[in-house]
């Protein structure tokens, strides 16, 4: 009863700030109601058993990735964007289709059927530790995707160095 | 306890909310800010059938997921700053670099 009513809380913050972040205006206003949302998911990880990917949720969601969109909206000077409309033309249209998505999506979702049962039972993991049962997984199965992620990662260093050192500036910028 | 159904319904339910801010939306911060919505979604989908399914796999291909989703926001931001030097705008319905008219 007390997981039911956490969970709903927990799902009605994500929906509603969901809802109100990407209709607000002003993207800073927007940004924040969206980094409530990403705290509130990692809530649901900790109701799911996963505490290492709540802490993970947190710190580089909200922490890391929403920070620097807002680092690049105090660069970007918006004034001017904020004028004139915040939804395309024809907008009524695509909620429309996305809404008829969803609607099947959700049909899908309570016809599941639950067909396997692994070897990760919540005793065991309560037994080891979730961090350690993770760790053992990702550095051994899956310790060349996690090699190749580190690749990805160095890409967009790069990338940003080529972009901007290596443009050439025509005396506005 | 706590059904799968009611995960599910939350994930797709938030990822619809992503879409829907992608599709709808002007301004080209508000459509990064939308596919990193989309992307939580998809993990808060694979969490739950990980922990429904007895198996930790999922949660794995959750933080490559994280992972990959840093890199591409680096990216899309770059791109972002440069294409708001060029074009002194970020409305979407305003770049028609590849228009015929």
């Amino acid at each position: 009863m007390v997981l039911q009513g956490l969970f709903l809380y927990f799902a009605l913050m994500i929906l509603g700030t969901g809802i109100l972040g990407i209709t607000q205006k002003n993207p800073v206003k927007s940004l924040l109601w969206i980094l409530l949302t990403f705290v509130h998911l990692g809530g649901l990880y900790l109701l799911l058993n996963a505490e290492f990917l709540a802490v993970v949720q947190i710190i580089v969601y909200a922490g890391a990735i929403l920070v620097m969109f807002l680092f690049v909206i105090f660069l970007l000077d918006l004034k001017e964007e904020e004028k004139g409309e915040v939804f395309l033309k024809s907008w009524q249209l695509r909620v429309w289709a996305i809404l008829l998505l969803v609607f099947f999506l959700v049909i899908g979702g309570l016809n599941y059927k639950i067909f396997y049962q692994g070897p990760y039972t919540i005793e065991f993991i309560e037994k080891e530790g979730h961090s350690k049962a993770l760790g053992l997984v990702l550095f051994s199965d899956y310790v060349y995707p996690l090699i190749l992620l580190g690749f990805i990662l160095l890409v967009p260093l790069i990338g940003i160095g080529i972009m901007l050192f290596g443009r050439k500036t025509n005396g506005s910028s | 306890m706590v059904p799968l159904s009611w995960y599910l319904i939350v994930s797709f339910c938030l990822f619809g909310i992503g879409l829907v801010g992608f599709l709808i939306r002007r301004n080209l911060i508000m459509l990064l800010l939308s596919i990193e919505i989309m992307l939580n979604a998809v993990n808060l989908s694979l969490v739950a059938l990980g922990h429904y399914l007895q198996d930790i796999r999922p949660q794995v291909i959750a933080l490559f997921i994280i992972g990959c989703a840093a890199g591409a926001v680096a990216v899309g931001l770059i791109l972002l700053v440069i294409t708001y030097r060029n074009k002194a705008t970020l409305k979407v319905d305003e770049f028609n670099l590849l228009r015929e008219d």
